[in-house]
C-alpha cells in the first residue's frame, strides 16, 4: 500500500435500524463516516468494534472488509495478528494476569496455574461454564506492585496464589456479569 | 480560527495562582498509585478541605508519578515557606488526617511520613520526568506554568530548522528507545529528503515487559511529548505525526487524545501555530498488542492498518516511510528531552553524563529491590549505585544475583561487573543493551536458564513469522531450554543451544529476531555453572 487510499461508498447518512438487523452496527458506520473509510483505520475499527460487540465474530469481520473495501483475507489476517483481538464470547468475569518481567520473578506463573487448576479455565481461555475468562499479559507496565493481577478492570497489586484465588473466587461466586 | 493562546500571560497567572494558597497537596493519580487506592484518598481529602472549610486555604492536586511506586499512594504536602513534607501509604482515612492534622492542626501525621531525603530521590536528574509529581496532566495551564511551549515558541519564531537540527546534534542526544541513534543525524536525514509530506512518529509501543517510562511521559506530561513533536516538525519539514501507542496504556491514549484536543483549541497544534506559516497535524495510533511492532518498519506497517511485518532496510523509513513518504520515528522518551534542550541549550545537556552518552536515562526499577518504581539518571553512573543505593539493595538480607537490562533483547548482568557505568556502549559490551531503560533485578533465588526460558517463550511468542531464522529458531531455543530446565539436558544440547542463538542472531531479518537470543548468550556468558548443573551426568546420558 504505497499510496493513501479511501473506499468510496458512503451508505446512507442517518441509519435508523440498521438493514443487519443489530443496531450496534450504526455505531461502527458512523466511526467509518467520521475517519472518510480511511482504509488504514481498520485497526481502530478492529478495536471500535471488540469494545461493542465482546469479540470479533465472521460476520463483523465480513462486514468491516466489505465497508472498507478490503479483502476479507486482509481484514481476518490482521485481526488474528494482534494478540488483543478475541475471537470467542468473553466469560462474565475476567482476569488477567501479568505474566512481565517483574512480575515473572515475583511468581506470577504459580498464580497463573493456580487460578487455571482451580477454576479449571485455560490460560488464554474461558471456562465452559462461560464464568471466567483467564488472560495473561505482558507487562502491564505497573513493575513497582508486581506481581499484579487485572480483575474486571480492578488492577490488584501484590498478589500471592492465595490472594489472587481469593480475590476469582469472590467475583465468580458473585455471579453476573462483571 | 481562536486567538492563540498567550504563553506569557498563562505562565504569569499560574504562578500568581501558586502564590495564592498557603498549602498545596500534590497526589500522585498515577497507574500504580490509582490501584493501590489513591482515587479514594483524593477523594477523602477533597471532602475533608470543603467541610474543614479550607478551600480558601489548601489546594489539591493530581499529579502524575512521583517515583517511588512501591510505597504508594504517595502524597506531597507544600506549604509556603516550609520544607516539603511526603507521605507513603496514603489511604483514604490516612489522607483525611493529612487534612485534619497537618493543614488544620499543623500537626504532621507521623505513621505515614517518608523521609525522602535519600538517594532513591537526590540522586536524580529529572530532565525527561521534571514535571511528574508537579504539573497536573490534564491542565494545559499546568504545563505552561512550568515553562512548557516556551521552546516550541522560541524555535518556530525565531529560529531556522537547520538550527534547530544543529542543537539538536550538538546536544549529543541519542535515541533512547535502546539502539542509541544518534538523533540529530536522523532529523538532518529527513530534514534533506525531499518529498511534500514528511511525517513524524513518535514511537510508544512499549513492548519490552518491565519498562514503563514512555507510559508515564504520555499519561503524566503528555504536552510534554506533543511541545517535542512539534519542535521535531519543525526542524525537519514534517506536517503530520503520529503517536503510536500501545492498547494497554487506554490511560495513556485519553490523555493525549485530550491533550491534543485542546492543544488545538489553543492553536499550538494544527493550521499555521501561534499564527506562523507552521501547521503540523498529530493524531493517536493505538496498537493492539504485538511486540514486533516497536521495530520501526512493523510500526509503520500497523499504522497503515496492516499486519505489523518488518521488511528490510534499506530503504530507510526516514526515505520511504508512511505511504511511501519520508518518514521518522523517534521514541517518546527521545522527543520528551527536546523542549528541555531547546530551552536551556546543547551545551547544558552535553555537560550531563558522559562523553558520548549525554543527559539522563530513565530506568524502570523492578524485581527484587527495596524501592521499586521509576527513576532518572545521568548517564554513566554505576549499576552499583542504582542498585545498592537507589534502589536500597535486596530485601530479606539475600545476594544480589543478576541484573537484566533491554528485556527480551538484553542480557543478565552480574555482581562483578556492578561498577560498569551505565551507557549504551559499556552494557553493549557486557552482551546487554540499555534498551528502552528496564532494569528487572534478581536475587538468589533466580535461576538463570529460567529466565533465559522465560524470555525465550516471549521471543517466540512474538515473532512475526515472516522469516524462518526467528520464526522456526526461536521455537527451537525454547524447546533446547525446555529440556534444560526440565533436567534431561546434555552437553550437546549445550552446544546446539549456542550454535542456534548465534544463527539466529545474525540471519535474521529484523532486531526481534536478531537480539531475541541475548539473554540465552549472556546468561550462558555470566552463569554458565547454572546451565551445566541442570544437564543429565555424563553416566547417566551413556546409560
Amino acid at each position: 500500500m504505497t499510496e493513501r487510499t479511501t473506499a468510496s461508498a458512503r451508505p446512507r447518512a442517518e441509519a435508523a435500524p440498521h438493514p443487519s438487523g443489530d443496531d450496534r452496527f450504526n455505531l461502527i458506520d458512523k466511526h467509518l463516516r467520521r475517519v472518510h473509510f480511511a482504509q488504514d483505520e481498520l485497526i481502530e475499527t478492529l478495536h471500535l468494534a471488540q469494545d461493542i460487540f465482546g469479540y470479533l465474530d465472521d460476520g463483523i469481520l465480513l462486514y468491516l472488509a466489505h465497508a472498507l473495501r478490503l479483502p476479507p483475507s486482509m481484514v481476518y489476517g490482521v485481526a488474528t495478528f494482534y494478540h488483543l483481538f478475541t475471537f470467542e464470547a468473553p466469560g462474565d468475569h475476567a482476569c488477567t494476569v501479568c505474566t512481565g518481567t517483574a512480575c515473572f520473578v515475583k511468581g506470577a506463573d504459580d498464580i497463573v496455574q493456580r487460578i487455571s487448576q482451580d477454576f479449571d479455565v485455560p490460560a488464554g481461555g474461558t471456562a465452559e461454564d462461560g464464568s471466567l475468562t483467564l488472560r495473561t499479559a505482558r507487562c502491564i507496565g505497573s513493575c513497582g506492585l508486581a506481581p499484579v493481577m487485572v480483575l474486571d478492570g480492578q488492577v490488584l497489586a501484590h498478589q500471592t496464589p492465595e490472594s489472587a484465588l481469593d480475590g476469582v473466587g469472590a467475583a465468580v461466586a458473585a455471579g453476573g456479569d462483571a | 480560527m481562536p486567538a492563540p493562546i498567550d504563553l506569557h500571560e498563562v505562565s504569569e497567572r499560574e504562578l500568581s495562582e501558586r502564590y495564592r494558597f498557603p498549602w498545596r497537596i500534590k497526589a500522585c493519580m498515577s497507574t500504580a498509585c490509582l490501584s493501590a487506592g489513591a482515587g479514594q484518598a483524593f477523594e477523602g481529602m477533597e471532602q475533608t478541605i470543603e467541610k474543614e472549610d479550607l478551600a480558601l486555604e489548601a489546594r489539591l492536586i493530581p499529579t502524575g508519578c512521583m517515583g517511588l511506586c512501591s510505597r504508594g499512594p504517595l502524597v506531597r504536602v507544600l506549604r509556603r515557606g516550609v520544607e516539603e513534607v511526603m507521605y507513603q501509604a496514603v489511604n483514604k482515612e490516612v489522607g483525611i488526617d493529612i487534612i485534619t492534622d497537618h493543614v488544620r492542626d499543623h500537626k504532621p501525621v507521623e505513621t505515614n511520613l517518608y523521609d525522602h531525603d535519600i538517594p532513591f530521590f537526590t540522586s536524580q536528574e529529572k530532565i525527561v520526568l521534571e514535571n511528574g509529581g508537579v504539573i497536573d496532566p490534564n491542565r494545559i495551564e499546568s504545563y505552561v506554568g512550568h515553562r512548557g511551549y516556551q521552546a516550541l515558541e522560541r524555535v518556530i519564531t525565531r529560529m531556522a530548522p537547520e538550527e534547530v537540527v544543529e542543537v539538536i546534534r550538538a546536544s549529543g542526544l541519542r535515541g533512547r528507545g535502546g539502539a542509541g541513534y544518534p538523533v540529530g543525524s536522523k532529523w538532518a536525514l529527513l530534514a534533506a529528503s525531499a518529498g511534500e509530506d514528511k511525517f513524524v512518529v513518535a514511537n510508544g509501543d512499549e513492548g519490552d515487559p518491565g519498562a514503563y517510562m514512555d507510559r508515564t511521559v504520555m499519561e503524566d506530561d503528555p504536552h510534554r511529548l506533543l511541545e517535542g513533536i512539534g519542535i521535531a516538525a519543525y526542524a525537519t519539514g514534517a506536517t503530520q505525526a503520529y503517536i503510536y501507542v500501545r492498547a494497554e496504556y487506554p490511560r495513556a491514549v485519553e490523555r493525549l487524545d485530550r491533550a491534543i484536543r485542546v492543544a488545538r483549541r489553543k492553536r499550538l497544534l494544527g493550521r499555521n501555530i501561534l499564527d506562523t506559516e507552521f501547521s503540523l497535524d498529530v493524531n493517536v495510533r493505538i496498537g493492539a498488542g504485538a511486540f514486533v511492532c516497536g521495530e520501526e518498519t512493523a510500526l509503520l506497517a500497523s499504522i497503515e492498518g496492516r499486519r505489523g511485518i518488518p521488511r528490510l532496510r534499506p530503504p530507510y523509513p526516514t526515505e520511504q516511510g508512511l505511504w511511501g513518504a519520508p518518514t521518522m520515528i523517534n521514541n517518546v522518551e527521545t522527543l520528551a528531552n527536546v523542549p528541555t534542550i531547546m530551552r536551556k541549550g546543547a551545551d547544558w545537556f552535553s555537560s550531563i553524563g558522559t562523553e558520548g552518552n549525554t543527559g539522563t536515562k530513565v530506568f524502570a526499577l523492578a524485581g527484587d529491590l527495596v524501592n521499586t518504581g521509576l527513576i532518572e539518571v545521568p548517564m554513566g553512573v554505576t549499576l552499583r549505585h542504582i542498585v545498592e543505593d537507589m534502589g536500597g539493595g535486596i530485601p530479606d538480607g539475600k545476594a544480589f544475583k543478576a541484573a537484566q537490562t533491554g528485556g527480551p533483547s538484553g542480557g543478565c548482568i552480574s555482581s562483578e561487573f556492578l561498577d560498569t557505568p551505565v551507557d549504551y556502549d559499556s552494557l553493549r559490551n557486557l552482551g546487554s543493551i540499555m534498551g528502552s531503560g528496564g532494569l528487572v533485578v534478581m536475587d538468589e533465588d533466580v535461576s538463570m536458564p529460567e529466565i533465559a526460558k522465560f524470555f525465550m517463550e516471549f521471543s517466540m511468542d512474538e515473532s512475526c513469522g515472516k522469516c524462518s531464522p526467528c520464526r522456526a529458531g526461536t521455537v527451537q531455543l525454547h524447546t533446547l531450554l525446555e529440556r534444560i530446565t526440565s533436567g534431561i539436558g546434555t552437553r550437546q544440547d549445550i552446544r546446539d543451544l549456542e550454535h542456534l542463538c548465534h544463527v539466529v542472531r545474525d540471519t535474521s531479518l529484523c532486531g526481534l529476531g536478531q537480539t531475541a537470543p541475548s539473554p540465552v548468550l549472556s546468561t550462558l556468558h555470566h552463569f554458565r555453572s547454572e546451565y551445566d548443573d541442570m544437564l543429565v551426568s555424563e553416566e547417566a546420558s551413556h546409560a
